[in-house]
């Protein structure tokens, strides 16, 4: 099988969906703005790991899902909630930990889910939902449908011994999982180069028989079109596949980190000339999709969401008391007689 | 010094001291650890001694046994204890296990660190308190420091140890010490008389608890962080408690407890990790094994709740003073 890197082509999708697309990113990006400003206000408080910089990635896959297709992911995890529908008001209420987010407070920024959306979950643990993300995918190969399953991971977790435990799995019985490697080239301080032996980590499939690509993940087109095949791949039956999306984190691995391992003009220059959002305006405006005015309505549209997301977060109590004590087990185990 | 100081300075004078040493971890290296403990140390020891891993917990600790049985003196680090599980095949099932399997041909001195413990708004997978899981493994040592002065002596003598040690850091404590109140202002530890370490090499030795502060009413049994909570608790009540700071788990210093025990008749146990087969219930175990005929009280334990460590709800799941000064009136009034 062919390992190739994927450039970005012209449009190949229609000026309202490249309008979605904005829009979508648009809401990740203003999103994330907010968290890290409520961060700053102690409103949110332990691990918070924004997603500004990598919106395409989860912008353009979402693009190419259909409904019942799954999606499991990391600890950098709001994009990919916000971008398979779940409401941003309660993400917002969860990383402020009230009884209103999705996980009533108990799991966080890094730990929410959605039956509804399939959306099963960001995982604090790096590597550890891979594996989940094959079984997600054996259930629907199990039951014959053709849904696939999104598995997010990071440049990081991409060392981890269970990630190809579960490439050989995953191959051995042809899953339906796109194996997505978002990598944005810093495991937290450390570079791809300081931690990983081979740079093309999408060429370790080969071993296990997984074809895989090189995908610009600054752009939302490309992620999509690359998208398209892995999906088709998938869902004809042959299998498992892997993309690398080369995006970049413009913020750092957590909000109590410094960034010092990397220059900020190496941040700035990614900012200026490969800014996916930007990219995406730019496509707009000269393919006269939309106009000035058609994307300041954007824009305003998402602040309001984004201002009420917040608002709702802080106003959304406090989870009572008894919540530390339930969905442990399915029914309620006594606790000994504790002081 | 604080804690990281500390601690850090314990791997500078190994380093220096001894060149079977070798630190090594995620952003150990570069980056200086996440908690700033190895910061500068690969620029002072260079790449060889001080180095970066990848995100692999399994293979951290499988090298470091390697390195072991050939005579190495590594000291590995693990981001979060709550990253070690991947490890723990490793830590149980070779690292405890090669000198009694290879029939002492083989040994396994290295030192795995990492930090413990809640406070820090870390949630379930930065927070846990894992070391029952440890010191329920024949052929580990596990330590806990709750002060930079014991930290640094501690972890010294836990890198020149024969035998595998797990060295349990409480994260919280790291900058200064924590009674459990949250809403006081944090305290560093340049006030704390603990918190003045010599530069130079000095050790504290395994197996040996510390007696915080005398007393004849009862004696409280804690470590890492909740030494503060007990020592917050004991001034709350004024009761005249004696406090131990195990600092070493296992092996336990259980002469100091016996003593202490028979002295005062009573006995609480205190710690932040879950209460069902928590390290409490071995402390409990020992103690009335031991002490029975001098107790006057059934012994209580003050622990976090059977629950997963919370997001939103911290400071309802951490024992705090309140909780530990309710222990305390529990085995006082029996």
């Amino acid at each position: 099988m062919a390992a190739r890197k994927t450039t970005a082509k012209k449009p190949n999708v229609s000026g309202d969906e490249l309008k979605q697309y904005y829009r979508d990113m648009l809401l990740i990006r203003r999103f994330e703005e907010k968290a890290g400003q409520l961060y700053g206000m102690g409103l949110i408080g332990g691990f918070c790991h924004l997603y500004i910089g990598q919106e395409a990635v989860v912008v353009g896959l979402e693009a190419t899902a259909k409904e019942n297709d799954k999606r499991i992911t990391t600890y950098r995890d709001h994009g990919h909630m916000l971008a398979c529908g779940m409401d941003p008001k309660g993400v917002m209420a969860e990383l402020t930990g009230r009884q209103d987010g999705y996980s009533k407070g108990k799991g966080g920024s890094m730990h929410m889910f959605s039956k509804e959306k399939h959306f099963y979950g960001g995982h604090g643990i790096v590597g550890a939902n891979v594996p989940l993300g094959a079984g997600l995918a054996f259930a629907d190969k199990y039951r014959g449908n053709d849904n696939v399953t999104y598995t997010y991971f990071g440049d990081g977790a991409a060392n981890q011994g269970q990630v190809y435990e579960t490439f050989n799995m995953a191959a051995l019985w042809q899953l339906p999982v796109v194996f997505v490697i978002e990598n944005n080239q810093y495991a937290m301080g450390t570079s791809q180069e300081r931690s990983t032996s081979t740079q093309d980590i999408y060429k370790r499939g080969e071993a296990f028989g997984i074809p895989g690509e090189m995908v610009d993940g600054m752009n939302v087109l490309s992620v999509k079109e690359a998208g398209e095949k892995a999906v088709a791949h998938c869902r004809a039956g042959k299998g498992p596949y892997i993309l690398e999306i080369k995006t970049y984190r413009y913020r750092g691995h957590s909000m109590s980190d410094p960034a010092k391992y990397r220059t900020r003009e190496e941040v700035q220059k990614m900012r200026e000339e490969r800014d996916p959002i930007e990219q995406a305006r730019d496509m707009l405006l000269t393919g006269k999709h939309a106009s000035e005015e058609d994307l300041k309505a954007i824009d305003k549209e998402i602040k309001e969401i984004v201002n009420a997301s917040a608002e709702f977060a802080k106003d959304s109590p406090e989870p009572a008391l008894d919540e530390l004590w339930t969905d442990i087990y399915a029914k309620e185990v006594p606790q000994g007689e504790a002081v | 010094m604080t804690m990281i100081e500390a601690l850090r300075s314990a791997m500078d004078v190994m380093l220096a001291r001894d060149e079977r040493v070798v630190i090594f971890g995620e952003d150990v290296g570069y980056f200086g650890g996440v908690f700033r403990c190895t910061q500068g140390l690969q620029k002072k020891y260079g790449e060889e001694r001080v180095f970066d891993t990848p995100i692999n917990e399994s293979a951290i600790a499988g090298m470091a046994i390697g390195m072991a049985a050939q005579g190495m003196r590594p000291c590995a680090e693990i981001q979060f204890a709550d990253y070690m599980y991947p490890a723990y095949d490793q830590i149980t099932q070779e690292a405890a296990r090669i000198r009694h399997r290879s029939n002492g041909d083989f040994t396994c001195p290295l030192t795995i660190r990492m930090p413990t413990g809640g406070g820090i708004y870390g949630g379930q997978t930065h927070s846990q308190s894992p070391e029952a899981l440890f010191t329920h493994v024949a052929g580990l040592k596990v330590v806990q420091p709750s002060t930079p002065y014991d930290a640094k002596g501690l972890l010294i003598a836990s890198i020149e140890d024969p035998d595998p040690v797990i060295f349990l850091e409480p994260k919280r404590l790291y900058n200064g010490p924590f009674d459990g109140d949250h809403t006081a202002t944090s305290q560093g530890w340049a006030q704390h008389p603990a918190g003045d370490v010599p530069e130079e090499y000095y050790r504290i030795d395994l197996g040996k608890a510390s007696v915080r502060r005398e007393g004849a009413a009862l004696t409280i049994l804690a470590y890492g962080t909740m030494v503060f909570v007990a020592e917050r608790a004991v001034r709350d009540t004024g009761v005249d408690a004696e406090i131990i700071d195990l600092r070493t788990l296992l092996p336990l210093d259980l002469e100091t407890i016996r003593a202490s025990v028979e002295k005062t008749g009573r006995c609480l146990v205190l710690h932040e990790a879950t209460r069902t087969s928590g390290f409490g219930g071995e402390l409990i175990a020992e103690v009335q094994e031991a002490c029975f005929w001098h107790l006057e009280a059934p012994i209580v334990r003050v622990t976090g709740w059977d629950a997963p460590y919370p997001h939103a709800q911290e400071w309802d799941y951490f024992p705090g003073p309140k909780r530990a000064a309710r222990g305390i009136a529990r085995v006082m009034e029996a």
